[in-house]
């Protein structure tokens, strides 16, 4: 835009009084400032020197960190586990979302299709954590509760996709196929499921990202996994090796988002 | 047209998916164990005993007024964690997220004297920032309890520098994405690296970088929730306390609270975007 297309009326507006702007600035810092009145943090305290001095001893225990041979296959292992209940995890979700989203598309009726939504919605909302800790009352305490828990949410967020992909999806060539005589479960596996399968596999590759994320911290209520390691030692007051088992999360966290940078920037440049 | 009657009747692909299907349960396999996928122990006896009767308080909820009260003052602790943790994280990702955008740089202009130095700072930038946002924020909570105690205020931190973390890329990415015309002819006139950012860069990017910290906020609701787990205050302690006591009337109605706030957190966020879009 050049400026001779601004006209006065807006010239005047930019320079003038935003009653709205202060107020909203107002309103802001009186919410932020009550936030830490109710919750009587004084965040100036945090640069006292004893409280320096107190963090800098609390962080100097954690140095250095336990890379005995011993413990680093520990790590290994933990890690392992964290990779697989993240991959079994999405599996049983993205199939579990398939067999959800066919009646929250509205292949099944109007009614089912809103009681379908209503259930996804609800494994959905219910984070993955809190899912975690009623999956070890449920199936004891181990990586197979983290497994379910990371299903279960995992299902309502794909459940709901998919559903979106299989409204979207073009319906002629399986009425093409339905026309034609086919059964209506054939007339689906040939003339929809392809259209979308890219779409799905997509999406439960996004999610699956995530939940590796996730399952490094799910054992903080005992799912298995490197989070049951980190609670475990520092509840011993194993420093030392809670610096590791946090490094080796720290590393395989980054180690994710650069593979899956590293697949969409390749996906991008195909022109996909 | 053909008119045979011997059209092939099988799937032209079958065999290469017969093959994808066993690589991948091959695959499988191994994973399968390793998660212990034992689904049997879902109807182990004991197993089904300890969460039938959890679940089977959960109706009904506890509605008593001085737990709902509880519930309550829990509740409000969440938001002010959620809000007091993004503010501190925007104080730190405000002047990370400035010194890393490459639009502010005076010596690329050049290339003058003192690249070798900026580039270093930044490259050493750019490693806290992905320091504090690669370790989750519970990770975070969980060592902050035990250098802060137990209570909201290790949460608070905890938000803090991750989303510090987050913010600091993202808003030095917004800096770069928008038009960094403004702001270099400013630099290239001889202005300062503050003053060409409020003048050259902010007008053009402060939608944008309310917008995603207003979206962080709704995030740090979300994880503020969970944060009581490890016992950083907040809802979620006060669901640990009740699980641990397998109370699954107490469960139920936190459940709900915590449905609600993040929906309310989902409409608040929404709410504001749409105002400043």
């Amino acid at each position: 835009m050049s400026v001779a297309a601004v006209s006065l009326a807006e010239r005047q507006r930019a320079l003038g009084f935003c009653v709205y702007c202060w107020l909203g600035m107002a309103a802001l810092i009186a919410v932020v400032w009550g936030s830490f009145a109710y919750l009587a943090i004084d965040p100036s305290r945090l640069f006292t020197a004893e409280s320096r001095g107190y963090m800098l001893d609390f962080v100097r225990r954690f140095f250095p960190p336990d890379l005995s041979a011993d413990f680093l296959q520990k790590i290994g292992k933990g890690a392992l586990e964290t990779l697989a209940i993240s991959a079994v995890g999405t599996l049983l979700a993205a199939m579990a979302g398939m067999v959800l989203a066919l009646p929250a598309s509205g292949r099944f009726g109007a009614a089912v299709r809103v009681l379908t939504r209503f259930l996804l919605n609800f494994l959905r909302s219910v984070p993955e954590l809190v899912w975690a800790a009623l999956m070890v009352l449920a199936a004891g305490l181990g990586p197979f509760a983290g497994t379910l828990a990371l299903a279960l949410h995992t299902a309502g967020v794909l459940g709901r996709l998919f559903a979106e992909s299989l409204e979207n999806a073009p319906p002629e060539p399986a009425v093409a196929l339905a026309e034609s005589g086919a059964p209506a479960g054939l007339a689906f596996v040939y003339g929809t499921l392809p259209l979308i399968t890219p779409q799905l596999v997509a999406y439960s590759l996004y999610r699956w990202e995530m939940n590796i994320r996730m399952a490094t911290v799910l054992g903080f209520v005992g799912a298995g996994g490197l989070g049951q390691m980190l609670y475990y030692e520092l509840s011993l007051l194993h420093e030392a090796q809670a610096s590791t088992v946090i490094i080796a999360m720290l590393l395989l966290v980054v180690l994710v988002d650069a593979i899956s940078a590293w697949v969409r920037r390749r996906q991008i440049r195909a022109g996909g | 047209m053909n008119t045979s009657t011997t059209l092939p009747l099988r799937d032209p692909d079958a065999r290469k998916r017969a093959l994808w299907a066993i690589v991948a349960l091959l695959l499988l396999w191994p994973l399968l164990h390793i998660a212990q996928f034992r689904p049997a122990e879902l109807f182990d006896a004991r197993n089904l005993k300890v969460m039938g009767g959890f679940v089977g308080q959960f109706f009904p909820p506890e509605v008593s007024t001085e737990f709902l009260q509880l519930i309550l003052k829990a509740t409000i602790e969440t938001l002010a964690m959620a809000t007091a943790g993004t503010a501190l994280a925007m104080l730190l990702a405000a002047p990370l997220g400035l010194a890393l955008s490459y639009s502010l740089s005076i010596s690329r202009i050049g290339p003058g004297p003192g690249r070798g130095l900026g580039e270093a700072l930044r490259a050493l930038a750019r490693f806290m920032l992905l320091l504090l946002r690669g370790i989750p924020e519970i990770v975070w909570a969980l060592l902050l309890v035990r250098a802060f105690g137990l209570g909201p205020a290790a949460g608070v931190l905890a938000i803090a520098v991750t989303y510090g973390g987050m913010l600091g890329k993202v808003y030095s990415e917004i800096l770069e994405s928008g038009d960094t015309r403004p702001a270099r002819a400013l630099l290239e006139s001889g202005s300062g690296r503050l003053m060409a950012f409020f003048y050259g860069l902010l007008p053009g990017a402060a939608q944008e970088l309310a917008s995603y910290t207003v979206y962080r906020w709704e995030c740090a609701v979300r994880a503020s929730v969970i944060m009581g787990f490890v016992g950083a205050g907040g809802l979620g302690q006060l669901m640990d306390q009740s699980m641990k006591m397998l109370n699954g009337g107490e469960v139920s109605t936190i459940l709900v609270m915590f449905l609600a706030l993040v929906l309310l957190a989902d409409a608040i966020s929404a709410a504001i975007r749409r105002l400043l879009a």
